[in-house]
Order: C-alpha cells, then sequence, then structure tokens
C-alpha cells in the first residue's frame, strides 16, 4: 500500500513536469545519485557588486565610492556583468553553465542574520517558526537509499544548518583523521535520559555509519591533473580546501546526496571592497576547481552547485564604504545541466535611496526546483505550498 | 588545595548517607556554575541544604582573576593598520598578536580552572557569549583583555551597569563598527546588535528603531590610543523617534529606553535558564524570576540565587550538552590535573569549537545540541582517551599523496601538534585518584562522574578505578 502511494505520488510529479510549459525536459530516475552542493555565504554578500548593473547610472549614484567602475565588470549582458575577481568563473558561463539568479528573497524579509538565515534553512515563511532544516523534513519523508554514507556532509562550518534537526549528517574536515576516530563512537546504543544524550547517540550512529562507508572504499590516489579535461585552476585558501575535500570523498565512492560548503565574511559593514574581491575571488575560483574535479571523476552533469546567504546588503553603500544589511540577493546556479544565463529581473534601481530591493525569486521556487526536477521528489508537502519552479535545468 | 584541607575533607568521606543534598546534588550545582568537581569540592556541598549550598556559593566570589595576566596586556600596543609599515614588518607584528592571543586564551582557561570563584568565570564566560566581541575583528588582544576585565567586574554586578559600560568598550567599539558611525553617515551594527542580541531579542523593535538609534550612536568614538571619546561635532543632534517617542537622544537614552523594557529582563533570563538550567524553559519560572530581575533593577546575583533554587535546576541532571570548556576544564578540575602549557589546552577547545575570545560571530556560540557534531564529537573522546589510556599520536596527515605540503591542512597540524606535545604529559592516575578519594565501587565512580546513568552499562566485576576509562568515554559524560 505504502509503495503504491509512493509510486502514485511519482507518477503524479512526472505527470506535472510535463505539462508545465518551458519545461519540456523528463527527468531522468537519478534521484539522489545526483548530487546537491550548497555554497553558503555567510554574512550576506552583497548581492549587488557581485553581478553588477553596469549599465544603470543609479548604481553609481547610490554607490560613488564602492560602486566597481564599468571598464572593470567582466560583462555577461548589455546590463549586468561579474565583479572582476570573478573571471575564474567566466569559462562556465561561456559554457552555458551557470545561471545567474537576480534578485532572489522572500516576502517580509527579515534583516537579523540569524533569524534570516532559519528562514533560509528551514524554508519557512518569514514569520512560521520551524524546528527543523528543509533538507532533513525531505529525507525523513523521502530517505535516501540504503548504502549512502550520510545524507550530508558539511564542510567548513560546526553547524548542519539545511541538514539540522534529524537528517544524516557528519562534519568534515579531514577524511582520514575522522575514519581513524570512529572506533571511538560507541556501538551499542541504550535508550537515552535526555535530549541532550539522545542528540549525542544520534551523532555517534552517523559516525559509525559514514566511517563504516568511508572506509569500505579505500582512498585511491588523487586524480591525475594530467587526465582532466581542463588542467586544474589555481585554488588556494579553505574554500578549495573544502572542496577537495569534498571531491576526494566522492573519489573514493562515497555516496551522499548533499554537501554544504561555507565561505565566511561577507558581513561587510566597513571597507567593503578588498575584503568582497578576495571572497569572490576565492569563490568563483573555487567554482571552477570544483567543476575540474567533478568532470574528472565523470560526475559534472550530475552536479549541482546553487549558492545561498541569508540576505543581500543594502543598494545604497553607508558611510565607511561598506553596506548594511539589505534584502533580494543575486546568486548562483551552477553544473553540467544547468542551462546558463540570466534569471529573475535585474534590480530596480531608479528611484531608491534608502530604499531595499523587491524580490523577483522566491528562493523556495529554487528549493522546489532542486527536489522536484533535479531528484524527482515530491517539493509541494515539504514547503507547504505550491511553488513556481524554474526553467533552469537540461535533461 | 593543599594537604591539610585535603586531609580535613578526607575525613568527610564515604560519599553515602548525607542529610543534604548529597554526592548527586553537589556534583550537579559545581558542575553547572562552574567547571567540573573533584571529590573533596563535592563533599564539601553534599551535607548542605539547597538553600546552604547556594548561599555558599554566592559568599565566597571574586570579581578579579587571581592567574596573572601575561605582562603585555598593560603595554603600550600598535594600532593595527598603522601606516608605512613593510611587509616584514606587518608579518611580525601579526606573529606576535598571534602569540598574544594564545597566551591571553591560555591565560583565563588556567583561571576557570584554578579560580575559588568558578561561578564568576562561568558567569563571564556567559557575558562573553552575550555581548560578543571576537579577536578576529577587533585586531588588538590588549582590547580583548581589557573587555574581559570589565566583565568579570561586573559578572554579577549589574546588568544595566554592563550594558552602559559594554557600549563604551573599546573592543565593542570596533567589533560592531561604533566607531565608525558618524552623523550624516549612520553605521547601523551597534543599534542593529545591541537590540536584537543584548536586550530585547529578535521581534521586539522595527527597522525603523534600528536607523533612528543608530544616529544616537553618532558621535561615540575611540581616541588615538583606542580609548573612549565623545566627539560632539560627528554627533548627530537632530531628532529621532524610537519605540515611538521623539528626542534629540544620545546613546546612553537609548540603552535607558531598552533597560526600561521587560522585555530585555525576559530576554537575559531566558539565555541565563539555558545556560544554566536547560535548553526547554519552563514559563512559568521565567516570568517569575523575569519580574524578579527587572523589580531589582538589574542586579544579577539575586536572579541567579532565585534561578538556582527553583526546584527545575534541581531535576535538570544530564539535561544539557557540556560545552569544550566544560567538558576540559571540567575534566582537569574533577581529576586535580594542570597542563602544562594552557595554550595547548586553548588550541583543543578551538578545535572543539569554543576558541574564547574568538567566537564565530556576534550572536556567539549557539550552544546546546550545536556543539556535537561528527567532527567535535570524535576529537572529544579522543581527548578522554588519550587522558585515560596513552593514545597513539595522531598522525600527520598535511602531506598529500604526492609529497607536497597543504598550506592550509600544515596550519591546522601545527594547532595539533601543538595540542599534542602540550597535553601529553597531563596523565590521569586513575588509581592515585581513586585511592586518594576512596572512590573504591564502580558505583561511586558513576556518581561522581555522569549526571544520568551510562549508556553503556559497566561490566558487574569492575572497581571505582577501572571504571573511569568506560565512564570517560561513555555518551553519557558528554552531558551534564
Amino acid at each position: 500500500m505504502f509503495q503504491r502511494r509512493e509510486f502514485l505520488k511519482a507518477m503524479g510529479a512526472g505527470l506535472l513536469v510535463s505539462v508545465l510549459p518551458n519545461l519540456s525536459y523528463a527527468l531522468a530516475p537519478a534521484g539522489y545519485q545526483r548530487l546537491l552542493v550548497l555554497v553558503e555565504l555567510k554574512g550576506g554578500n552583497d548581492g549587488l557588486n557581485t553581478v553588477i548593473p553596469y549599465s544603470s547610472d543609479d548604481y553609481y549614484r547610490l554607490r560613488p565610492s564602492i560602486g566597481i567602475a564599468r571598464p572593470q565588470v567582466l560583462q555577461l549582458s548589455e546590463q549586468v556583468g561579474l565583479h572582476p575577481a570573478m573571471q575564474s568563473l567566466l569559462p562556465l558561463w561561456q559554457n552555458q553553465e551557470v545561471a545567474v539568479l537576480q534578485g532572489v528573497g522572500y516576502p517580509e524579509p527579515n534583516l537579523s542574520h540569524f533569524r534570516s538565515i532559519e528562514i533560509w534553512e528551514t524554508a519557512s515563511a518569514s514569520n512560521q517558526y520551524l524546528g527543523e532544516g528543509w533538507l532533513t523534513r525531505l529525507f525523513r519523508s523521502q530517505p535516501t537509499p540504503p548504502g549512502f554514507a550520510a545524507d550530508g556532509v558539511v564542510l567548513s562550518s560546526q553547524n548542519l544548518g539545511p541538514l539540522d534537526g534529524g537528517a544524516r549528517a557528519v562534519v568534515l574536515s579531514n577524511p582520514q583523521d575522522f575514519a581513524r576516530q570512529a572506533k571511538l563512537a560507541a556501538d551499542q546504543q541504550a535508550g537515552a535520559h535526555s535530549s541532550a544524550l539522545s542528540h549525542i547517540l544520534k551523532v555517534e550512529g552517523d559516525i559509525r555509519t559514514a566511517a563504516s562507508a568511508l572506509q569500505q572504499a579505500p582512498m585511491k590516489p588523487p586524480a591525475n591533473p594530467a587526465d582532466a579535461p581542463t588542467a586544474p585552476p589555481k585554488a588556494a585558501g579553505g574554500f578549495a580546501q573544502a572542496i577537495n575535500t569534498l571531491a576526494d570523498i566522492l573519489q573514493n565512492g562515497t555516496r551522499i546526496a548533499v554537501a554544504r560548503i561555507t565561505l565566511t565574511g561577507f558581513d561587510t559593514h566597513g571597507n567593503q571592497q578588498p575584503t568582497q574581491a578576495r571572497l569572490l575571488g576565492e569563490l568563483a575560483d573555487g567554482l571552477a576547481l570544483l567543476k575540474t574535479r567533478m568532470q574528472a571523476q565523470g560526475r559534472w552533469d550530475d552536479t549541482l552547485v546553487l549558492s545561498y546567504a541569508e540576505f543581500g546588503r543594502r543598494p545604497r553603500e553607508n558611510g565607511n564604504r561598506g553596506t548594511d544589511h539589505g534584502t533580494a540577493n543575486n546568486h548562483f546556479l551552477l553544473g553540467g545541466r544547468v542551462k546558463g544565463g540570466l534569471y529573475g529581473q535585474t534590480a530596480p534601481l531608479a528611484g531608491l535611496t534608502d530604499g531595499n530591493l523587491p524580490y523577483a525569486i522566491d528562493f523556495r521556487q529554487l528549493y522546489s526546483t532542486v527536489v522536484q526536477d533535479w531528484w524527482g521528489k515530491d517539493a509541494t508537502s515539504l514547503f507547504g505550498q505550491r511553488f513556481g519552479r524554474l526553467p533552469v535545468l537540461r535533461a | 588545595m593543599n594537604t591539610a584541607i585535603r586531609l580535613l575533607l578526607l575525613a568527610l568521606l564515604p560519599l553515602q548517607a548525607w542529610a543534604g543534598i548529597g554526592v548527586e546534588g553537589a556534583r550537579h550545582l559545581l558542575s553547572r556554575t562552574g567547571f567540573g568537581a573533584n571529590p573533596a569540592q563535592i563533599a564539601l556541598y553534599a551535607p548542605l541544604s539547597r538553600q546552604q549550598a547556594v548561599d555558599r556559593l554566592l559568599d565566597y566570589l571574586s570579581y578579579s582573576a587571581l592567574t596573572a595576566p601575561p605582562a603585555w596586556v598593560n603595554e603600550p600596543f600598535e594600532r593595527p593598520g598603522k601606516p608605512n609599515l613593510s611587509e616584514d614588518e606587518k608579518k611580525a607584528l601579526q606573529k606576535e598578536r598571534n602569540e598574544h592571543a594564545q597566551e591571553l586564551r591560555g591565560w583565563w582557561l588556567e583561571e576557570m580552572r584554578i579560580s575559588p570563584s568558578p561561578l564568576t568565570e562561568k558567569m563571564t564566560l556567559f557575558w562573553h557569549n552575550h555581548f560578543v566581541s571576537g579577536l578576529d575583528k577587533v585586531g588588538v588582544p590588549q582590547l580583548m583583555y581589557q573587555q574581559n576585565v570589565l566583565l568579570r567586574k561586573q559578572a554579577l554586578g549589574n546588568f544595566g551597569q554592563l550594558l552602559h559600560a559594554i557600549a563604551r568598550d573599546p573592543a565593542m567599539m570596533r567589533y560592531l563598527d561604533t566607531v565608525n558611525n558618524r552623523k550624516g553617515q549612520p553605521n547601523e551594527n551597534f543599534a542593529r546588535e545591541v537590540m536584537e542580541l543584548f536586550t530585547l531579542g529578535e521581534g521586539h523593535y522595527s527597522e525603523q528603531d534600528i536607523r533612528e538609534a543608530a544616529r544616537a550612536f553618532t558621535g561615540w568614538s575611540l581616541d588615538k590610543d583606542f580609548q573612549f571619546i565623545y566627539r560632539p561635532n560627528l554627533h548627530d543632534n537632530g531628532d529621532k523617534t524610537i519605540f515611538g517617542q521623539q528626542g534629540n537622544f544620545d546613546g546612553d537614552d537609548v540603552l535607558d529606553m531598552l533597560l526600561r523594557k521587560p522585555q530585555t529582563a525576559r530576554f537575559v533570563t531566558l539565555k541565563l535558564w539555558k545556560y544554566l538550567v536547560s535548553p526547554t524553559p519552563n514559563e512559568a519560572d521565567i516570568q517569575r524570576l523575569s519580574a524578579l530581575f527587572y523589580r531589582d533593577n538589574y542586579e544579577i546575583r539575586p536572579l541567579l540565587r532565585a534561578m538556582l533554587l527553583t526546584p527545575a535546576f534541581w531535576n535538570s541532571q544530564g539535561q544539557l550538552v557540556k560545552s569544550p570548556v566544560e567538558l576540559t576544564v571540567g575534566t582537569l578540575v574533577t581529576f586535580d590535573l594542570t597542563p602544562p602549557d594552557w595554550r595547548a589546552l586553548a588550541g583543543l577547545n578551538r578545535q572543539l569549537g569554543q576558541d574564547v575570545f574568538n567566537p564565530p560571530n556576534v550572536k556567539g556560540w549557539p550552544g546546546g545540541d550545536a556543539w556535537i557534531n561528527s567532527t567535535t564529537l570524535l576529537t572529544r573522546k579522543q581527548f578522554l582517551d588519550r587522558l585515560s589510556h596513552d593514545a597513539a599520536p595522531i598522525r600527520n596527515s598535511f602531506v598529500s599523496a604526492d609529497g607536497q605540503m597543504d598550506e592550509q591542512r600544515g596550519r591546522e597540524a601545527r594547532i595539533r601538534r601543538l595540542v599534542q606535545a602540550g597535553l601529553r604529559p597531563i596523565k590521569l592516575q586513575p588509581d592515585e585518584w581513586a585511592a586518594i578519594y576512596h572512590v573504591n565501587t564502580a558505583a561511586d565512580a558513576t556518581r561522581l562522574l555522569l549526571a544520568v546513568p551510562p549508556a553503556q552499562p559497566l561490566p558487574a566485576d569492575m572497581n571505582g578505578a577501572q571504571a573511569i576509562a568506560p565512564l570517560l568515554l561513555d555518551p553519557a559524560y558528554q552531558v551534564h
């Protein structure tokens, strides 16, 4: 009975895809074999200096000292272009593997870092408080197959974000250390006397599962860079290291549905330019590295990367060559099956002084697209209502 | 502790048959209000009633650190970002700051271990995680030290005074950009966080309140020596509308407005409850305690006393996950161990997610279940395993397969090596400890070390000394 219901649900989803306009592709039944990589830009990256509306006089009026001069902008269209530090993303853009999502946000935005990231990570409405991450809810109702090392791995962050509240998740910095230390995790689990203790017992269980999966597949030597289709881009720093760690464990045959990597430091209230330039450079170089490494494993077509942040920044710069908390933001979706191009709406800056930006894409549309069109799972029950998906993927 | 006192205390053992709060109650109280507890300290509190025990804690408080700080904390320092430095000079300055930062962390952890007033350190840590500043942005270890002294001085004093003082604290002013907030060019960072994280909590103010409050704090600045100075020509003297009131408010006016809202008392009370009692607050207690806090004009000691005397506190064993410093310093206290190099212990706590003087962001460490993930739990267990067994050193993992050094991993490995070298000499002697404190049976050891029964039952025939290693590695040792 249960299976029949699941089957009907899956059929329903399939039919829906085929009747919607602009969604002419059919989803291959790959499910969670396809990888989602979430890239968190912690602190609220300034999207207006990332995807720059360089043809707008209003942009330069609002940002007299931190606006990126037109000749430096890496032009994507006649209206917008990328921050000059993101050079290494251009080959992917030219290859039509980058969707630039303009004006991503949600109704009644909250400008607290902490509340807003909670909204993004639980996929709640602005005034709705959910205790579990959106991926935790997904994996509870539609679990990953047996044999998966974990639902997800978390890199360069200590909190689980969208995997919080019960998903099978491990935080990894060094897989070898992890596998070796895992013998310290308890192998028998008695009943817990408090919720604190049951949390610890659950983590011990997750460790043992993930470690045995990591150990079943002994470490292979790193891929010979010469075998890669293109030479690996020069990428250094923590973000690139996290990407290499991820690529290493996938190369071992470890199966997971999600990875999340956090890049920190975007809370730029003062002297924004050098900080953001450095971070965007790390981001672009790291994403290019991810493509190279995934392509070398033949998995780039089964990899989807989505960036997110708690909010964007105010269009008007503050008095310290920085920006204060704002609303809608520009984001990226990348991967071998992404239909590259511009989506959403370029920031409407005319007439703005102290105001904030409206959103053009609800972030839950992106999550629905991932759940329904990338994984072939049901998204409506997850978000309480139906969010129109974006036609950003190809078969 | 000197030998005479220790012998005197031993006369109070064995551990059974107390009329007062007993071994379990004493272990609970000391662990929650301090860092661990050795059996002698437990024996001191076990015969007392709840009220006697709490009063005893609150009667022996100190407001300054016993451990001497590093000499440089009171020496003049170079401003970060000083112009015209050569690359080499910049590097040398950075290196010196990093060393000072590590010494500072070690100094505070040592103070937690040896303080005769552990509650003071526990509350200083609470305020450090409430009025957050972080070294990465502040950039000057001396300023973080000054802030730590301020937090300790008011740790059990008055919240209102602390709020006013912290708003003028140089480290805070750098951390939340007060120094960059001037007339006509407002920077909202401090105005936002003072409402969201220090007083009211999210949802109790509007974006308009934040913008206007930011104008009120204009003119607050730092002089060339990084000390507070008011610069009237940078202050916005126009009318502001905050919480529906209109006037030419300054920063202190805004702080007083925040203190006049009972929501502030509630917000702080709730946070303290989650720190000391349990993650699930009980509405009736919170209402009663926050009303008391408000009525007492934000005096912290009476609030603490009332909170520690709630039945909910005494029934909350095992409901809190130990923070990294509670686990590490607490274990050292429990077993009378002193690391030869406190910087190593600071490095370990950084690996465990609690890098004192550098919380992850202005909201501080989220705490609770978030302390434990797969990586931090294994690192905790490895530390405990090494204490009780003699674990093999961690293999260096920063050389990749092709023989190249990985810079990032190399840095982590250096921290790890320091931790290894610094922690190796700390070796628990289970037989000696069990003999000194008359921990004869596995049941004795369990009552002294765990807040709840072990998740993995011990074999029946273990004695007290043998039980220590399995109890330390039991998941139940991670909670208190």
